[in-house]
């Protein structure tokens, strides 16, 4: 997997000379106002077909720093496209990521529809990190070492493209889709756990919607986290202790509508619930 | 035994004799009834009791949702383990003793009690349980290209091939059934996950469902029976050369290989 990747990051660095820093401020801009004012919009990638997923994750972190200038805080990345079925669909080899910030953080009991454009949920597993893990070289095994809790977490995402239809970069560009989490109210250790054998339901109004082990995210959401921190490497960047990190889908997402009572349980971990509202 | 069943029961035995699949029994007799398929599955095992295999168990069939759909049907159904059918965990699998075989993983129980239906409840089916082990069941059909509707899929036994147990037995109070995570792989790679609520939101359900069942035949579960209560993913095709494996939360693992 590593020297394929390799080979598309030199690709990446062949296009980067077709996009100025300015086209990439304005689709920030683009993007950000299209979650801001929750109207969906067009994937970039019709007015850009030559976009590269390098380019992708410069205006993601376009967004990202519009972000901190407004005051908000990172909590943690998240990882997406995590899951067999995702990476084959967009036909990738790697998961992306994107950052969760605190204004996401869903911390009462419900939501409403009105804050986002078309939201879906999806159950994964988040990891606390208790020191900091720079890669390149992570395994799993070192991430479960450097984990001080793991926690159930409900992702809400909510792409802000028409339809939630995209191609590869347009999802990074846009974030990942981020826009809302709920934490469940049980941590555990993670060597408590067996994690990628860890049962997930997800249910809507009583009826179980979707469900999965945690070996639907990369074989294990520990391996997750290692992807993470060997992708933040090629650009000089870390995993911190005290980062909440969503290792992404166990179940897939399922769109919510009003009135929806969203719950899922996991398996040692207790369960999350939200109601949906106008 | 009516005409219809030893017909039909003859049709399905012709597949396993020639190794060849034979043509949905729908087909020939649209109009065949639920009922008369399990009768025609019954004349089939009474015929391999009458040649020496012995009864160790059932299986249920048709618990998720999703195959619930495929064939149009809002219930389960079951068929009979014989002991003849069983391969050791880790064994290796002839392809001369299967036709088109699937596979997939499975809670299996075995009970310490005779349960017997109309109103068998899943916690009765948990108190009657002695363990739980993981288990792979190969799925496997007589009629050819799987091209079956619910009355083929009864009358050929469930579509029942052959199953693996795993080697550690677990007691059903010491796990969480409903949401133990299951993970399935083919050749080393990650075929799909799931968790026990995939059988019908509970595998003990499956089996009060079984009870209950058996009961329009005046069969009871019997204490020492093995119940394969159900697939908790989709089942994956196999050809000689692959090794099947699952792991199951708190239950351990299984496996299995097919060669030539």
């Amino acid at each position: 997997m590593w020297p394929q990747s390799l080979q598309v990051q030199e690709e990446y660095k062949l296009g980067e000379d077709t996009m100025n820093k300015e086209i990439i401020e304005k689709l920030g801009r683009h993007l950000l106002d299209a979650q801001e004012n929750r109207r969906e919009v067009s994937k970039i990638t019709t007015e850009h077909p030559e976009l590269t997923v390098e380019q992708a994750y410069d205006i993601q972190e376009q967004i990202v720093r519009s972000k901190l200038e407004q005051g908000l805080r990172i909590i943690g990345p998240k990882m997406g496209l995590t899951s067999q079925a995702k990476m084959k669909q967009m036909n990738v080899d790697d998961p992306i990521y994107g950052y969760v910030f605190d204004n996401m953080v869903v911390t009462g009991q419900d939501i409403s529809l009105s804050d986002y454009i078309h939201p879906k949920v999806e159950a994964e597993i988040a990891f606390v990190l208790g020191q900091d893990i720079q890669g390149p070289g992570i395994t799993g095994a070192q991430v479960l070492a450097a984990t001080e809790y793991v926690i159930p977490a409900l992702e809400i995402i909510d792409s802000r493209y028409e339809n939630f239809q995209f191609t590869l970069p347009d999802v990074i560009a846009d974030n990942a889709s981020s826009s809302g989490v709920i934490f469940g109210n049980v941590i555990k250790r993670p060597e408590q756990l067996e994690l990628d054998l860890l049962g997930v339901t997800l249910s809507i109004n009583g009826k179980i919607k979707d469900l999965g082990a945690g070996a639907a995210v990369v074989g294990h959401p520990a391996h997750s986290v290692a992807m993470l921190a060997n992708m933040l490497a090629r650009k000089g960047l870390k995993l911190r202790a005290g980062e909440i990190i969503l290792t992404g889908g166990i179940t897939g997402a399922i769109l919510l509508s009003e009135g929806d009572s969203v719950s899922a349980r996991f398996d040692g971990l207790g369960s999350v619930d939200f109601t949906v509202g106008a | 035994m009516s005409d219809l069943e030893t017909k039909f029961a003859e049709h399905l035995e012709q597949a396993v004799a020639t190794g060849r699949g034979v043509a949905p029994i729908t087909e020939m007799k649209p109009d065949i009834t639920i009922q008369e398929a399990y009768g025609i599955q019954l004349v089939t095992i009474g015929n391999k009791v009458t040649a020496g295999s012995r009864i160790v168990g059932k299986k249920i069939g048709l618990t998720s949702l999703a195959m619930q759909q495929l064939l149009k049907v809002d219930q389960p159904d079951y068929g009979h383990l014989l002991d003849d059918m069983v391969v050791e965990n880790g064994g290796v699998i002839s392809f001369s003793s299967v036709l088109q075989p699937r596979v997939e993983a499975e809670i299996a129980f075995v009970l310490k009690k005779e349960l017997i239906g109309p109103h068998v409840t899943a916690a009765e089916v948990l108190l009657a349980t002695d363990y739980v082990l993981p288990a792979l069941e190969i799925v496997d059909s007589r009629i050819a290209d799987w091209k079956i509707k619910l009355q083929d899929t009864v009358a050929d036994n469930a579509s029942s091939g052959l199953y693996v147990l795993g080697g550690k037995p677990v007691k059903p109070d010491a796990v969480d059934l409903t949401l133990a995570g299951m993970a399935f792989y083919k050749n080393g790679e990650l075929m799909n996950t799931g968790v026990g609520a995939a059988a019908l939101g509970n595998p003990a359900a499956c089996v009060a469902w079984l009870a209950n069942k058996l009961f329009e035949f005046g069969i009871g579960l019997k204490a020492g029976e093995v119940i394969l209560s159900g697939a908790l993913s989709a089942a994956v095709n196999a050809v000689p050369g692959d090794h099947f494996r699952a792991r199951i939360a708190h239950l351990g693992e299984v496996s299995v290989s097919f060669q030539e």
